[in-house]
């Protein structure tokens, strides 16, 4: 078995900063992703990021991965990132099973874990949702950003989220029709920047209206939405068909953080944070002592403050292994600071209370 | 179905590579992985539900929700979402769950 000192599960933007954070302070780490490439979801994003500075914003998400994949490369003898390797099980022992390759099955043993492993995409329910055809709005982005892949040739977005709102645009750049965008919401949940955008391309965006059915035999062909009441019932007589080879699901995203209910740290449902998360310190150890979390695995936000809980858990993961860098409490204050700026104002209000709510 | 003109992104693809879809001869590209080289030749169902034999199509891209899953080389419930392509691939449709050798 072989023994590590700092393991962080997930090269998304958390992981990576996790990682490159704790070997700055002078720890071993050892990264494991599941994916040939590593990145997470930000080798997709081709739009330009809001934030501030210290996230990079007003660059690419695309290029963001290029960066911190620089930054991991000059600590080449600290940091390790192993691909194609996934982690199926975390254990009492700090021991993480892992499957390799899809063939070689092997354990590691951590004195500390930093668990970033990211969100996936929730389904929405109608009569044939699973016909292919309907995919995550964030597999579309996938298929045609990283790929080059059109996904096919008329598409309906459902949600009009910041991710179905620029996964439209970003169709629309490929040269990909997108006939509307729907939300059960009466309002608009993304950046009116985004918004408007389509808008101005003329896609319209259809607000208290929900998917009915999807109709097709393989495969999509078309979809009937209607609109829905103050309470989401469905209005009758509204309904309308779209001929569509390819619907978008984008009614967001829930923490994957399986791994840490399997090694026992204590979760809690967090409506705020979309999902089961662990509860933790503010140092983001959770009930489990060397256990970190950070990232949408700790609850869903954004790539920004993914990047700054990556730092800061990176950081706290490496102190409690000894390496106690003498600015410790400055640099954990900036990152704290940074995420506290991240999280202010009206927009910032749900995730703040999800925050109460996880306290450990 | 390929983009070959994009405002912000350029597409280098890698070398040509040969695969079989249910026997029939395709062509994809190094560097991309089983399920967007059968998207691009316009294959959208990659198996059928263990129950009631509904189609499958891919549906996360990230290799989390099994969607994708295929026969490749004979072994099944590949995640043809994240797994590469290469020269010579045998991939085939799968019926439900599968059967390991």
């Amino acid at each position: 078995m072989r023994e590590v000192e700092l393991l962080v599960i997930g090269s998304g933007p958390a992981g990576l900063c996790a990682a490159i954070s704790a070997a700055t302070s002078g720890a071993k780490v050892l990264v494991l992703e599941r994916s040939f490439k590593p990145g997470g979801q930000l080798i997709k994003q081709t739009h330009m990021f809001f934030g501030s500075e210290s996230q990079y914003a007003s660059h690419r998400g695309v290029d963001i991965a290029d960066i911190l994949l620089e930054k991991v490369d000059e600590f080449g003898d600290r940091i390790e990132l192993m691909l194609n390797a996934t982690a199926v099980g975390f254990y009492e022992d700090n021991v993480v099973t892992v499957l390799k390759d899809e063939k070689e099955y092997f354990k590691i043993k951590a004195r500390s874990v930093v668990c970033a492993t990211g969100a996936y995409e929730k389904s929405l329910a109608f009569p044939n949702n699973d016909l292919p055809g309907i995919y995550g709005a964030g597999a579309v982005q996938t298929l045609m950003n990283v790929y080059g892949v059109r996904p096919g040739n008329r598409v309906l977005m459902v949600g009009a989220g910041n991710i179905g709102v620029i996964v439209s645009y970003q169709l629309m750049q490929a040269g990909i029709e997108v006939v509307a965008v729907l939300d059960a919401a009466p309002r608009i949940g993304a950046y009116l920047v985004h918004a408007s955008k389509l808008a101005r391309m003329g896609v319209p965006i259809l607000t208290s209206h929900t998917v009915k059915e999807a109709i097709g035999a393989d495969c999509l062909e078309a979809a009937v939405v209607c609109e829905v009441d103050e309470r989401f019932r469905p209005i009758p007589g509204t309904e309308k068909r779209y001929d569509v080879d390819v619907m978008c699901i984008s009614v967001g995203l829930s923490p994957l953080n399986e791994l840490l209910a399997m090694r026992g740290a204590v979760m809690k449902y967090v409506p705020q944070l979309s999902g089961s998360v662990p509860l933790r310190t503010n140092s983001l150890e959770t009930s489990i002592p060397g256990v970190f979390v950070a990232g949408d695995a700790s609850g869903i936000e954004e790539a920004s403050s993914a990047m700054a809980e990556g730092y800061l858990a990176g950081l706290c993961a490496a102190a409690s292994l000894g390496h106690v860098p003498p600015d410790l409490n400055d640099r954990k204050l900036e990152y704290m600071s940074q995420l506290d700026g991240l999280r202010s104002g009206p927009v910032g209000e749900r995730i703040r209370a999800g925050m109460r709510n996880s306290k450990l | 179905m390929r983009i070959t003109q994009h405002p912000i992104l350029t597409f280098e693809r890698g070398k040509e590579v040969n695969f079989t879809f249910n026997g029939a001869p395709m062509k994809g590209y190094e560097g991309e992985t089983i399920a967007a080289a059968l998207h691009a030749a316009g294959v959208k169902v990659l198996g059928k539900s263990s129950e009631l034999h509904r189609p499958r199509g891919f549906y996360c891209a990230i290799g989390n929700c099994a969607s994708c899953q295929m026969i490749v080389d004979g072994e099944p419930n590949v995640r043809t979402c994240i797994t590469l392509i290469k020269e010579g691939m045998k991939v085939e449709t799968q019926e439900g769950k599968g059967v390991i050798k």
